[in-house]
């Protein structure tokens, strides 16, 4: 952590094993030597929930978990602050292993270092938006006074400025789930979880809450953990997306490692419905050859997608356009043709989708 | 082909033996103990002294005040009241005052007491599977056991009074105080005590912020109960010796007087209906912020 702008702090996942049941770890070493899911359930009656998941989580970055129901997704969540005791396996925050903490340790960590967002809300119906808001802040025996000054910043900062006093269920879900949003960033921790935060919320909310989500990132920073199972969801907010399938990490990356090079056949099944315009970026397709000597009329910045940089050609009216990075140095030419080609699904992924 | 027909009980002789047993030692027992587990239960009794003291001795129109007041605090309904005060002024009318004070005196230590032992039963019995296991069958004895039975213990331990009454009354009115906060903790959703949880709450925190109060509604349903049952009780515990309503209802069904079991059977009635109304109209207060739904 030696920038400073970044609060987060990185999550290294280990080798970590859940089986649910009464005596899961008799099981460990049988599912590490290849025992499947179906097995352990039919002959053991113990069930699979995380199978050997290993994930290096930056610091101050977006870490999606993307997964179908039943994938383990909700369960690795809880494995991060514990509320799920693991089987076998290491979750080291701040070179410290989670897994390992006693009781009261383990309560400090999460009144220190995480803080949460449930799908369901779970905002305590008794209290108002405030006494909700000041919960985390309350626990851990801070003054009254800071805790309102803090709890009132976020409230205004998630836009429920006014809001202060109502009960939870005077608020439409998509003003509930900001107040859980505010009171996790009054516990001011340096991770963030979020267990399908939006799921619950309809799509248009769901598109705000994203960015209210992103828009507020670029000032905290923190670590955060978005738990979902809408892929499109994944690529808007993921820095690093790993998807889960059956307990087991299939594949990781960023969005766009995912939607150019899908590992299997299951995750380009999802990918072909994604709009790649808005995950790919024009640095994949830039060339160095090949560009006539009068392009770069227009230039793109590196990171722009496809999306945007086709409406800046498209407005100048060119062809071409250069791909510039932060200090203006050309990293090379991009045709029209070569964009909206890119856009496009490659044939590939639509045969694959096809065939199942 | 005797056995058939006439049960095999155990002979007349080891029966009368085994009784006799039991009930000399549970004599000794009294002689020996009885004085330390007297002078146990003397709180209560001063207790219960004080309150019947302050009920008798007050005079009528201020303790219609004070009743009348507590009743508004509680409610904030004008209809609660305006009941209140009628059925004070029709039980005093019908010269019943002296004795509904004395029940009342009488319903609110019972009360006070299952409250004060029920709660904390009730929350170890929420915590502990096993425990519940172990309470559950006593409560189901304590409700079903004819109130006579344990009576002749607790009289022959006490004597006759107030004490022996009050504890009566308690072992009558205090299982659905413990049911139902066992309950209420127990039907918390599971999604608020997670995130509880996750921002680190100790036990006792989680107890106090989330599970208490989210269980309120159904311990305060406990609490309403514990009154009516106490009510109930007042017949039966004026047997041994416990003034009240319960006296003159007593007299009448030896007497047959109709009219005079009729008028304090009314009364009582009169008084557990205000208790009802006024704690069931404060419970739902306690819940407001369930009433304005997001429309």
């Amino acid at each position: 952590m030696a920038d400073q702008t970044i609060q987060g702090a990185g999550i290294k996942i280990k080798n970590l094993y859940k089986i649910f049941g009464s005596r899961g770890s008799a099981y460990v070493e049988a599912v590490k030597n290849g025992m499947t899911k179906t097995e352990l359930n039919e002959k053991h009656h113990h069930v699979l929930g995380l199978r050997d998941i290993n994930i290096d989580m930056p610091a101050g970055g977006i870490q999606v978990v993307m997964g179908l129901s039943g994938s383990g997704k909700s369960t690795l969540i809880r494995h991060i602050n514990r509320l799920i005791d693991p089987t076998a396996g290491e979750v080291i925050i701040d070179g410290t292993d989670v897994c390992q903490m006693n009781e009261s340790d383990l309560r400090q960590f999460r009144r220190h270092k995480t803080a949460m967002v449930f799908q369901k809300f779970a905002l305590l119906p008794h209290r108002t938006v405030l006494d909700n808001t000041v919960y985390g802040l309350e626990i851990q025996g801070i003054s009254r006074d800071k805790q309102e000054e803090q709890a009132r910043r976020w409230i205004e900062r998630v836009g429920l400025k006014g809001f202060e006093d109502n009960y939870p269920n005077q608020l439409s879900g998509g003003m509930q789930q900001r107040v859980g949003l505010a009171r996790a960033l009054t516990n001011d921790a340096p991770i963030l979880l979020m267990d399908e935060a939006f799921s619950a919320l309809d799509p248009l909310i769901r598109m705000d809450m994203q960015s209210v989500l992103l828009d507020l990132q670029k000032e905290i920073k923190k670590t955060i953990v978005f738990i979902t199972h809408d892929l499109d969801e994944a690529l808007r907010l993921g820095d690093r997306i790993a998807i889960l399938r059956d307990g087991e990490v299939i594949q990781q990356g960023t969005g766009q490692d995912i939607v150019l090079q899908p590992a299997d056949e299951y995750i380009s099944s999802f990918v072909k419905e994604v709009n790649r315009g808005r995950v790919i970026m024009v640095d994949t397709i830039a060339t160095t050859t090949g560009g006539p000597a009068d392009a770069g009329h227009v230039s793109v910045a590196s990171g722009t997608t496809l999306e945007e940089a086709a409406k800046t050609m498209t407005d100048a009216n060119q062809q071409y356009a250069t791909v510039v990075d932060e200090n203006g140095k050309s990293l090379g030419v991009l045709s029209m043709n070569s964009l909206i080609q890119a856009m496009v699904t490659p044939i590939s992924h639509l045969t694959a989708a096809a065939a199942e | 082909m005797d056995w058939f027909y006439s049960f095999p009980n155990m002979n007349d002789e080891t029966l009368r033996n085994l009784k006799k047993t039991m009930d000399e030692g549970f004599k000794a027992f009294t002689r020996e103990y009885g004085d330390i587990i007297e002078s146990f239960f003397e709180p209560l009794q001063y207790f219960l002294i004080q309150a019947e003291r302050f009920m008798t001795g007050t005079p009528w129109p201020i303790m219609v005040l004070l009743i009348a007041g507590i009743a508004w605090l509680a409610s904030r309904n004008w209809k609660i009241v305006a009941g209140t005060i009628l059925t004070l002024l029709l039980i005093g009318y019908f010269d019943m005052w002296s004795d509904a004070m004395k029940t009342i005196a009488m319903i609110f230590v019972g009360t006070v007491v299952s409250i004060v032992v029920g709660i904390p039963i009730g929350i170890i019995m929420a915590r502990s599977d096993s425990f519940q296991r172990i309470v559950n069958p006593i409560l189901d004895v304590m409700q079903t056991m004819p109130s006579f039975v344990y009576l002749i213990p607790v009289v022959m331990l006490l004597g006759i009074g107030k004490v022996p009454g009050l504890i009566a009354v308690v072992i009558y009115a205090i299982p659905p105080m413990i049911r139902l906060t066992n309950l209420g903790i127990r039907l918390v959703d599971k999604d608020v005590l997670e995130a509880a949880d996750a921002f680190g709450s100790s036990s006792w925190q989680r107890l106090k912020n989330v599970q208490i109060p989210l269980a309120l509604p159904t311990i305060m349903a406990g609490i309403n109960q514990t009154i009516m049952m106490a009510l109930a009780m007042v017949v039966i515990a004026s047997m041994i010796g416990v003034q009240g309503l319960g006296q003159p209802v007593l007299r009448s069904v030896n007497g047959q007087f109709f009219s005079l079991g009729l008028f304090n059977g009314l009364a009582i009635v009169g008084i557990a209906i205000i208790f009802d109304r006024v704690s069931q109209a404060y419970g739902k207060r306690l819940q407001k912020h369930q009433e304005v739904v997001h429309g």
